[in-house]
């Protein structure tokens, strides 16, 4: 039988096939049931700001110094709600989420011994990077939508949609401000596929997953406790998280692009050196897992 | 197309400063079932690495099926079919789940094909039944088939099986060996490393001998046993004479025990033995020609049995 279909015209056994792999890999990673808990627990948190604002005492917002951003204006409109979560949940929950899959990525498949068969499959060691790296951002952005996407839900259920007051108090009609959502979740989506790529790096480098995990969440907190110590100011803009909570920018009339542009620069500049890395580290690395 | 499915030229591998291959030439020819024999730790496994592109020679370079290696990987990897170091697959995957896996991120496979390539592989390694459950339930023997399997999801023409009859239960051991069988019978080449004596003998062609990262033998099947000295037997109730007439017709390292004396015949002809035996009156009740089995031989050529080499 092989010697039959070996010598079958050889076209034909190399029809392009260029996004078998990336959709088994999706699944791979929309499978896992550690993955969906994570997703589940992102959702949860708009869900409980929701129900937390929506039955306190309305005069208690009065004296919100302390409180996160954007959660005094839920009760005006639902749409907030998503945003009060994505500000929430981008200083740690949704980089925990983008960390557990980056980590998985090749560390993962080393640890339990798939990663020498997919090597010699044979699957290069560039496109692998690059299966894994789509993997990663899908990653990200499915996490965003689905804290914007609950958060909205929630929040139309409980206070209702209407005319969004912008940051610099214009408005916009509940439209716009949709759009403006999607914005900020791709925006976010880029920002947390510059610390996917710092997670693919440290991902080539060990064979725990759980080690890489942590690892890339440890970079993301001294990120965030470097840009809250005043005496390294000079450092500030260098940093991955500086940039993040920008995203606000894009609800003020007109949109303060230049913290946004400084943001995608600097989600670019992380991506292509920690992509470069690992792409060095694991092109040539020995594979003896 | 040169007649070799395997060829390496001076195959080195350094870890640090432990030289764990050391300068290889393997020549494993077409068609043939070669059997790669060591010790544990002998570099067995570092030269199968090696060999599919897995880590990088500190020196020397290899071609598989006339391709040159690392360069060739995309062309020629298709074609062979590998099971490295024990079975590798996502644990929450089911079999079935697993290897479709691997078939998507192979490049060249057709997915037309895909479902009826991988159903036929799970029936080959009798795992039909169980392709639906999760790895993680999977016995070690059941591992090791559908490490196995994955090998065969595509046709191919060389086969590199790394101790494939490892977990696998008498039963299991002999399908292995009959499955090793008839893929040669289709025309692949096999690369069989292991450890155990009896499968290369019962189905290999050739054989090559890695001692602490040198390949100290290789050669057929054959000509290795042919190679092995034969000795001459003798059971009589009077040995210390037997002896006596064994050395005195040029037997070397002639010994004797109760029963029995055996030694080296070289170049003296058995017949002779007999007639010597007999014309010096010593009773004779049986007399045997034996080559040195496959066991002695391998001790001999690496100096030691089954232990770990450092």
């Amino acid at each position: 039988m092989s010697a039959v279909e070996v010598a079958a015209p050889p076209a034909a056994r190399s029809l392009p096939v260029p996004f078998r792999f990336l959709r088994s890999e999706l699944g791979l990673i929309a499978r896992r049931r550690r993955n969906q808990a994570g997703l589940a627990v992102l959702a949860a948190v708009p869900i409980i700001i929701a129900i937390a604002v929506r039955v306190s005492s309305p005069t208690s917002s009065g004296g919100d110094q302390g409180a996160p951003q954007f959660l005094s204006s839920i009760t005006g409109n639902g749409l907030f709600v998503a945003l009060a979560a994505l500000a929430l949940e981008i200083q740690l929950f949704l980089p925990i989420a983008v960390a557990a899959v980056a980590g998985d990525a090749i560390a993962g498949e080393a640890n339990v011994g798939t990663l020498r068969y997919l090597l010699t499959v044979p699957v290069h060691r560039t496109r692998l990077l690059a299966v894994k790296y789509a993997g990663i951002v899908a990653g990200a952005f499915v996490a965003t939508v689905t804290v914007a996407g609950t958060g909205l839900l929630a929040g139309l259920l409980l206070f209702g949609g209407g005319d969004v007051t912008l940051l610099s108090g214009t408005t916009i009609g509940m439209g716009e401000g949709l759009l403006r959502l999607l914005a900020i979740c791709l925006y976010l989506t880029a920002c947390l596929a510059a610390l996917g790529a710092v997670g693919l790096f440290v991902s080539t480098l060990t064979e725990q997953p759980m080690g890489a995990t942590i690892a890339i969440v440890m970079f993301n907190m001294v990120s965030w406790i470097l840009g809250v110590i005043p005496q390294v100011d000079w450092l500030h803009p260098y940093l991955l998280t500086h940039w993040w909570n920008n995203f606000g920018d894009l609800l003020r009339d007109p949109v303060a692009w230049d913290p946004l542009r400084g943001g995608l620069l600097s989600a670019a500049a992380y991506t292509v050196i920690f992509l470069s890395a690992a792409w060095a580290r694991f092109g040539t690395r020995d594979v003896t897992s | 197309m040169t007649a070799f499915a395997v060829e390496s030229c001076g195959l080195t591998k350094r870890f640090g400063r432990q030289v764990a291959v050391n300068a290889v030439d393997l020549a494993v020819p077409r068609g043939a079932v070669y059997g790669f024999l060591g010790p544990n730790g002998s570099g067995k496994t570092t030269t199968i690495r090696m060999l599919l592109g897995l880590i990088r020679p500190t020196s020397g370079g290899h071609a598989l099926l006339g391709e040159r290696m690392p360069g060739g990987a995309a062309t020629v990897l298709p074609r062979v079919g590998a099971l490295v170091e024990g079975p590798g697959f996502h644990p929450y995957l089911s079999g079935l789940d697993n290897l479709r896996r691997l078939d998507a991120a192979d490049g060249t496979a057709r997915p037309a094909t895909a479902d009826a390539r991988i159903r036929a592989a799970l029936d080959r390694v009798g795992l039909g039944a169980a392709a639906g459950k999760r790895f993680r339930a999977y016995s070690l023997g059941m591992r090791q088939r559908l490490a196995l399997a994955a090998a065969m999801l595509a046709p191919r023409d060389l086969l590199i099986l790394d101790e494939p009859t490892n977990g696998l239960d008498p039963q299991g051991t002999r399908e292995v060996r009959s499955l090793i069988g008839a893929l040669a019978a289709e025309g692949a080449t096999v690369l069989l490393s292991t450890h155990l004596l009896s499968e290369v003998e019962q189905v290999c062609s050739h054989v090559g001998v890695m001692h602490k990262g040198h390949l100290v033998a290789q050669s057929t099947l054959e000509d290795l046993r042919a190679e092995a000295a034969p000795r001459a037997r003798v059971e009589t109730d009077w040995p210390e004479d037997a002896a006596r007439v064994l050395r005195e017709l040029g037997v070397t390292e002639v010994t004797h025990e109760a029963g029995r004396a055996t030694g080296l015949l070289g170049q003296v002809a058995p017949e002779k033995v007999v007639a010597a035996l007999v014309h010096d009156g010593v009773p004779v009740r049986g007399f045997a020609v034996v080559a040195a089995d496959l066991e002695e031989q391998f001790v001999a050529l690496t100096g030691e049995g089954f232990d770990v080499s450092g």
